[in-house]
């Protein structure tokens, strides 16, 4: 028989046999009980300002390793500051358990203090959810949201923990089988879609293959590699599939899509094949269903089922984990010839390079650019969501798996800096960048103590338009430039800011400044610097498809003429 | 009908107010194809809505939902009707087979197999036509339930739609309240509906 201990302390407990080192979170009375129980765990919990900064982090740690990360805040509010945290977790399919207080059982419904139907409010925008109601289901519980939120397509499970369950005596019992018969992940690859695929590789004159963020999270960097180099195949990769196929590889595209590469776009558009790992088609890559790729055949691998024939109808679709179907894939198969395709693509990468000036005023690309250079391979990116995202998707190129830490799916504001402040947390070794706007930084700064705190290396480099950029740009390309609730005037001195959290700052204002100050960012390791760098404030992001339109209404420099508003999409 | 997702719980009971029930929402529903389907599913709170969630937020409107207990108490049997797009739906069904708490959901429309409904009929009728009505009630297979001075209550079952051509026969009369259970589905012979 094993001891007594409270529901709290086999929350922790189970939290500690998965092998997690950090909890993020913010306490309050009715997460209490488990607070306490950490006072004597070996998990370390890392207190943050805002309940968003945890689920961020968290969510940056999971990305940064590929292992779930943990959030435990208290009720009502505390919960609810978690929900765009969250959603940011379920859209990019990211491993975390969000541990909530609750009210005790019996002040369910009853809107007693900070009681909210958290279970009820998390439904649409997590993997799983519990509420639980008998202390005794505790261990198992725990257990179940750990392996559902890593399996299959992984994604955010939320337990809802009432004060009086937490505060339980229990007999805790961690070896307990759970059945989950309604959960289940395709194990099996089906021989005639395999087949099917690997004909249409096989004959293919024009592919491409188009690598998501399922394939990053399977770790198929080798199979895909191997496969392109095997079948000569141009690699396109979407915003968060960078970091499987290393984007300096002869045969990389890029990021395609809405601001991704002219010649990713180009190739994509004239394919005779598209072949996506583990990438959704969303409709920042697809734009106008109608009008997008209707030359190619279309192959979908991926692991959840409901995401075949979702926006764009296929021609075959191999249900699968990634590694595993690219790898199954890659045996049957003989390379074709791509000779004059890839001789195509090698034009169109010469004639639309992406570009700035290095001379003048002052540019985001610049700076993206000596980052990235500074720093090699080694270092991890995290952006926040706006026009530095694209620049630093387009420039800072990624090589390797968990390098490159972005929000996707939600486009979250306010992501960049505790995500890197968890990717730095889980890589104490590795430069950690985290790109920011002045707009969206400005969301989630508050997590500085928390960084300056765990004297945490990270480099803060917000991308300093003074305006909220993309949403300008959008004005200023399709609103004849009325812009409406974009100027961010009495934005505070950052260099200043910084210094009043006790970190250090740096300004960038010239071209010229670029390299010393990137070299001195970097040198710095005593805690977070912030880099406030001042470009030039009315910079747009190109190429650009507009949202719903196709890839033949792909703008390469600012239009001279005005066009028209964006339909079927945002 | 009920056109709007976000209340389409209230088809639960699959209660039509007199008012809203015109032979025109009729026409229009016709058009669109309805589908019934089958879901074996966890017996928990909180289930339902999840369910009802993944509808909803396609815009799919839930026309009838019967839950009971299954046989192993700790799941339930759903059978759902639903109109709308095939496409969507097909989604919506991979959706709902996401769900953890849901074991299996299936398309059974094209199925044959054994489907039945019941439903009550309230009629105003005092004076002139309640010999006809009650004449009409006893040719259609109806049972009389209950009646008073001014009222009859029928009760009929069988197919959903041999109760929606009911439902067009006793229109002309003064129906002031029609309840309908929702179809509930059993495959026939040895086969199990849910799986
Ligand atoms: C939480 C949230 N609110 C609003 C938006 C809409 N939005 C997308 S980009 C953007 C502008 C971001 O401005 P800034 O952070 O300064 O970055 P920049 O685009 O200038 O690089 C806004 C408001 C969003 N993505 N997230």
């Amino acid at each position: 028989m094993s001891k007594l201990k409270s529901g709290a302390e086999a929350i922790v407990d189970v939290i500690a046999q998965q092998g997690v080192e950090y909890i993020f979170g913010l306490p309050g009375g009715a997460a209490i009980p488990i607070f306490d129980a950490l006072v004597d765990s070996p998990v370390k919990l890392i207190l943050t300002r805002h309940e968003q900064g945890a689920t961020h982090m968290a969510d940056g740690y999971a990305r940064a390793t590929g292992k779930p990360a943990v959030v435990l805040v208290t009720s009502g509010p505390g919960a609810t500051n978690t929900i765009t945290g969250i959603l940011t977790a379920q859209m990019d399919s990211i491993p975390m358990v969000v541990i909530t207080g609750q009210q005790t059982t019996w002040n369910l419904g009853l809107d007693a203090f900070q009681e909210a139907d958290v279970s009820g409010i998390s439904y649409p925008v997590v993997k799983h959810s519990y509420l639980i109601k008998n202390p005794h289901d505790i261990p198992r519980i725990v257990r179940e949201a750990f392996y559902i939120c890593q399996t299959g397509r992984p994604g955010p499970v939320l337990i809802d923990v009432p004060k009086d369950i937490s505060s339980a005596m229990i007999e805790p019992n961690y070896d307990e089988e759970f059945h989950l018969p309604g959960y289940s992940i395709p194990h099996e690859i089906d021989k005639d879609d395999l087949m099917a695929a690997a004909t249409l590789i096989e004959k293919a004159k024009q592919p491409v293959l188009l690598v998501g963020h399922g394939a990053v999270i399977s770790g198929a960097e080798k199979a895909v590699t191997y496969l392109a180099e095997k079948m000569h195949i141009p690699v396109s990769n979407t915003l968060l599939g960078k970091g499987c196929f290393p984007e300096s590889h002869p045969l990389s595209l890029g990021m395609l899509g809405m601001h991704g590469t002219a010649y990713a776009n180009k190739a994509v558009d004239a394919a005779d094949l598209v072949v996506s790992i583990g990438s959704r088609w969303d409709d920042r890559i697809v734009g106008n269903i109608e009008k997008f790729c209707v030359n190619a055949k279309k192959i979908h691998i991926d692991i959840d089922p409901s995401e075949f024939n979702k926006t764009v109808t296929m021609d075959v679709t191999v249900l699968g984990d990634a590694k595993a179907v690219v790898e199954a894939l890659t045996a049957v198969m003989q390379p074709g010839n791509t000779k004059d395709w890839l001789r195509q693509v090698e034009r169109w990468k010469k004639a639309f390079p992406l570009k700035y000036k290095k001379t003048g005023r002052l540019v985001a690309q610049h700076v993206l650019d000596e980052f990235r250079r500074q720093v090699q391979d080694e270092g991890i990116f995290t952006t926040d969501v706006g026009q530095h995202q694209m620049w630093a998707a387009q420039y800072c190129l990624t090589e390797k798996r968990f390098h490159w830490i972005t929000s996707g799916g939600a486009g979250t504001m306010g992501f960049g800096f505790p995500a890197a402040i968890g990717a730095q947390l889980a890589h104490p070794d590795k430069p950690v960048i985290a790109v920011v706007g002045d707009g969206g930084f400005q969301m989630t700064l508050c997590e500085l103590s928390t960084a300056v705190i765990s004297r945490l290396p990270i480099k803060i480099l917000i991308i300093n338009n003074n305006f909220l950029g993309m949403v300008r740009q959008w004005q200023s390309l399709f609103y004849g430039n009325r812009l409406s609730g974009v100027d961010l005037e009495g934005n505070p001195d950052f260099v200043k800011l910084a210094e009043a959290y006790g970190a250090k700052g740096l300004r960038i204002r010239r071209a010229a400044d670029v390299k010393r100050v990137v070299s001195a960012a970097l040198a710095y390791n005593d805690g977070p610097i912030v880099i406030d760098a001042m470009v030039s404030k009315e910079d747009n992001v190109f190429p650009m498809i507009p949202a719903g339109a196709s890839m033949g209404e792909m703008i390469l420099e600012p239009p001279k003429v005005a066009m028209e508003k964006p339909v079927g999409s945002t | 009908m009920n056109q709007n997702p976000g209340t389409s719980l209230t088809g639960i009971q699959n209660f039509r107010s007199p008012k809203s029930f015109s032979r025109k929402q009729v026409v229009i529903e016709r058009k669109h194809r309805k589908h019934t389907l089958s879901l074996y599913v966890a017996n928990k709170p909180g289930v339902l809505i999840r369910i009802a969630l993944v509808f909803a937020r396609r815009g799919y409107n839930i026309d009838s939902l019967v839950v009971s207990e299954g046989k192993d108490p700790d799941f339930s049997t759903m059978n759902i009707v639903a109109s709308g797009d095939e496409k969507v739906l097909d989604q919506i069904l991979n959706q709902l087979n996401k769900l953890v708490d849901v074991v299996t959901a299936h398309d059974r429309t094209e199925d044959d197999i054994i489907q039945h409904e019941l439903a009550m009929f309230k009629i105003r009728c005092s004076g002139d036509n309640r010999m006809q009505v009650l004449q009409l009630a006893h040719a259609l297979n109806c049972e009389i339930t209950d009646i008073t001075e001014t009222t009859v209550i029928f009760q009929a079952s069988g197919t959903s739609e041999k109760l929606d051509s009911l439902e067009s026969v006793l229109d002309p009369y003064n129906i002031i309240e029609l309840v309908r259970t929702g179809k509930v589905l059993m495959a026939k012979g040895e086969e199990l509906t849910s799986f």
